[in-house]
């Protein structure tokens, strides 16, 4: 191709990577850590002798290749394979989320704000800025790939030796760069940076989706799959060096043809036309409730099928789950021991308090969206309406407290769906979706820390995600780590028993939801009381 | 009667005054203009109007309710267009003048489609692709679509183009023709000079002056060039004369609009040929009170 489209190419993914000087390393420090975290503790989770053999079998239940990938080398079932079937496909699915944020970020999205158009008007190619993207991704994903390689091969674990490390390490980067390739793609494709993201996550979750179908039913399903693919490298045992070669010569190809349609456009121009919105809004966007709804539409529905599918995926595993208890001795510390109940029960009872922390995610999603708003200076269209603070804030609450009904249901119904496919009359439909309800209150609590600290400290505001983490943190690590006791009391998940084995009394129902009712309140108060910021 | 009062209002965050004892009065049926540089309290002022802030002491009603305790029955009454107008990306700009005006209350299609007309907007366009200019329009459009006693208005012209700004004055003066009133804080003289019946000039949290066009020019100097048969000689000692250039058979300077009569009485004494008179613009005015206190 003409080296004049490339002009200026060096300077500037120098530039590039000097924007980008916090995020990448966060990311590839994250990656590199979580990873190597997860090996070093493997040991101990996965010691030798009859619960490997137990993981050895949960690789071969259908539900778990779906979600995992296809099993391999389970004869020999040493940690490097167990490493490469719990973690690889997730970490690659990470890379693949960081590349087309980063791609879109520096394609489309600043194309869309005018920053391209300014750089074009200086000395550099038509090319340049693309082609400068593409390398930053490149190197980026190559330091990725070597910082995992290195960090998993220095432990030294058993049958996570060098070439395996490096073949892990290579399957993420060029699953990195492939995606790089395809979110460049499909920024020539669409004329704003939303549609390009959308585009790019629904190829990812495409390729995801036919993997999952493609190892259980089709190879060849698979091997179309850029994350089917990268899988067949087998890391670890037979350690194929050939999906990665073909991964990255697609990668270039990809990348060739999204040059070539750079060149064909205009600057801020698309090959699929944006069709023109409504020109009238509909009845239902016209009330601050509306409004609220349409702007989280994508995030309620989005985690309410993801809550649906987590559900799903812990009952998928209630045919084995009983057995793998009993020999692991960690997760029998985790679960509640309460006389009198099977180990199923116990497994249950803790399934619904993990589940309600993460319906927890959404509903304080919600809430933050009223601060997320005043800082975007757009609170004040509403307000200088006929529309009172508590009207607006009442609003957001209203929905957060909703969607954490909402979510609580969707899990359990997930649970129950696929754990009633699986083994009979694994519990009561009614019973079990009213203790998840019992963790409802629980939740309004933590939307209500949200509300109190948007009303009366709303610069602190984000200390309530804090409040979240503490939760998770004492009530599972806690556990194994065995932490005092009353730290569980710092958190309204200490108070709840372990519904459904223990029944909820009636008095400690009333209090959390007085509770709620209070902080709810507070921040009413604070909120209509204070200026508005942003 | 009064629409807007603002008595000795003051703004503090933290240990920083933002507007320090501010005084104003807007009446009905009045374009009233507030003018000022950047950071000088404008938009301050016009939050605290809004109930969006508090004031820290002081006074702001508005149809003689308090600003902050009775916004919502306020706002019924009153449209907005904010300065830097930030919208919802993935919301078309029909949707968005749709929820304003229902928001408010009242519903007027056939105004907002002359509106969306007269302003050249295509509704249809989400508002993340939407430009400076084309954000405002839907504010616009939004403000003058419904059905307002009291128009705010802070800078609402800084991102159209001259066509546009022409519509938007038309607008004003339509709203003002129905005795509404309108508070319209502007950087672009031209356009207050043009619209505005009074004015206020802030400064550092401060109204400095405040008044008629008429009565604000008084207090300045009148531009004059004058040519004549003989030489003046001393003008520069003449008391109420400033900043003199003599040319060739003649002079400019300028003087204290209170002295002129008695300049000119003066400069008659030496055969004028020619005499040309400026009233000062708000320009000068504004230039005036910024760098000569400054």
């Amino acid at each position: 191709m003409n080296r004049e489209l490339f002009t200026n190419t060096r300077i500037l993914a120098g530039h590039i990577w000097r924007r980008e000087r916090i995020q990448i390393p966060v990311w590839i420090l994250a990656v590199v850590g979580l990873s190597v975290a997860v090996a070093a503790m493997s040991p101990s989770l996965f010691p030798p002798g009859p619960e490997r053999e137990m993981i050895a079998k949960t690789m071969e239940n259908p539900a778990m290749i779906s979600m995992l990938g296809p099993g391999y080398g389970l004869d020999n079932y040493h940690l490097g394979a167990i490493m490469a079937h719990q973690m690889l496909l997730f970490t690659a699915l990470a890379a693949a989320v960081m590349n087309i944020m980063l791609t879109i970020r520096h394609t489309r999205r600043d194309e869309e704000l005018g920053r391209v158009e300014v750089i074009r008007s200086l000395p550099v190619g038509q090319l340049s800025n693309a082609a400068a993207v593409m390398v930053v991704a490149a190197i980026t994903n190559l330091i990725l790939g070597l910082g995992v390689a290195v960090g998993l091969a220095v432990l030294g674990l058993e049958g996570m030796d060098w070439s395996g490390s490096l073949t892990y390490g290579a399957v993420l980067t060029v699953t990195g760069i492939f995606f790089a390739a395809a979110s460049l793609f499909f920024a020539q494709l669409t004329e704003t940076a939303r549609a390009a993201s959308g585009y790019s996550f629904a190829f990812l979750g495409l390729a995801y989706l036919l993997r999952a179908v493609g190892d259980i039913s089709s190879e060849p399903l698979s091997l179309i799959s850029p994350l089917g693919l990268v899988l067949r490298a087998q890391v670890y045992v037979n350690n194929y060096w050939w999906p990665i070669w073909v991964t990255l010569t697609a990668a270039f190809l990809v990348a060739a043809a999204a040059l070539k349609l750079n060149t064909l456009r205009d600057l801020e121009a698309g090959f699929i036309a944006a069709k023109p919105g409504r020109k009238y809004a509909s009845p239902w966007l016209q009330s601050t409730l509306g409004l609220v709804l349409r702007l989280e539409r994508t995030t309620i529905i989005g985690w309410a099928v993801g809550m649906l599918v987590l559900g799903a995926s812990y009952g998928s595993i209630y045919g084995e789950v009983e057995s793998f208890i009993q020999t692991s001795e960690l997760y029998q510390q985790m679960l509640p021991s309460v006389v009198g109940y099977s180990l199923l029960d116990q497994f249950t009872a803790m399934l619904l308090s993990v589940m309600s922390m993460i319906a927890a995610v959404p509903a304080l999603l919600v809430v933050f969206k009223l601060r997320g708003e005043e800082r975007a200076n757009r609170t004040e269209h509403l307000l200088a309406r006929a529309v009172s603070r508590s009207r607006l804030m009442g609003s957001f609450v209203g929905t957060a407290l909703l969607t954490a009904v909402l979510m609580q249901v969707l899990s359990v119904l997930g649970l129950w769906a696929a754990a009633s496919a699986v083994v009979e009359n694994p519990f009561n439909l009614g019973e079990i979706t009213a203790a998840a309800l019992a963790y409802v209150p629980l939740i309004w609590i933590l939307i209500g820390t949200g509300a109190a600290l948007i009303g009366l400290a709303p610069k602190r505001a984000g200390l309530a995600w804090l409040y979240l983490g503490y939760t998770f943190f004492v009530m599972f690590i806690g556990k194994m780590l065995q932490l005092p006791a009353w730290l569980e009391k710092l958190t309204p998940w200490g108070y709840i028993p372990n519904v459904p084995l223990e029944p909820l009394k009636t008095g400690v129902l009333l209090l959390t939801l007085l509770t709620a009712a209070v902080l709810i309140g507070l921040g009413f108060y604070g909120y209509r009381k204070r200026d508005l910021y942003g | 009667m009064a629409i807007v009062q603002v008595n000795k209002v003051t703004k503090k965050f933290g240990s920083f005054t933002a507007l320090d004892g501010i005084d104003l009065e807007v009446n009905q049926g009045e374009v009233y203009g507030f003018i000022g540089p950047n950071g000088a309290g404008k938009t301050t002022t016009i939050r605290i109007l809004l109930g969006i802030l508090k004031a820290t002491s002081g006074t702001a009603t508005i149809f003689g309710r308090d600003a902050w305790h009775d916004a919502v029955e306020i706002h019924k009454k009153i449209a907005y267009v904010p300065g830097d107008v930030s919208l919802w990306p993935n919301l078309t700009g029909g949707e968005v003048i749709d929820l304003f005006v229902k928001l408010r209350g009242g519903d007027n299609k056939s105004r907002r489609e002359e509106l969306i007309e007269r302003f050249d907007l295509d509704p249809t366009k989400k508002c993340g692709t939407y430009s400076k200019g084309n954000r405002q329009k839907v504010a616009l459009v939004a403000a003058f679509a419904s059905d307002a006693d009291l128009y705010i208005l802070d800078e609402p012209t800084s991102g159209l183009d001259p066509l546009m700004e022409l519509v938007f004055q038309e607008c004003v003066q339509e709203v003002k023709a129905e005795g509404k009133s309108v508070l319209l804080s502007s950087h672009i003289l031209s356009e207050v000079e043009k619209l505005c019946d009074r004015v206020s000039i802030i400064r550092q949290g401060k109204i400095i002056e405040s008044g008629s066009l008429q009565e604000l020019r008084h207090l300045t100097r009148i531009r004059v060039r004058v040519e004549t048969a003989q030489a003046i000689p001393n003008l520069r000692e003449v008391t109420g004369v400033h900043d003199v250039e003599e040319f060739e058979g003649g002079a400019a300077f300028q003087v204290d609009s209170d002295r002129l009569g008695e300049v000119i009485k003066h400069i008659s004494n030496f055969e004028i040929i020619a005499l040309e008179s400026a009233p000062p613009t708000l320009e000068d005015l504004f230039m005036h009170h910024y760098q000569g206190e400054g």
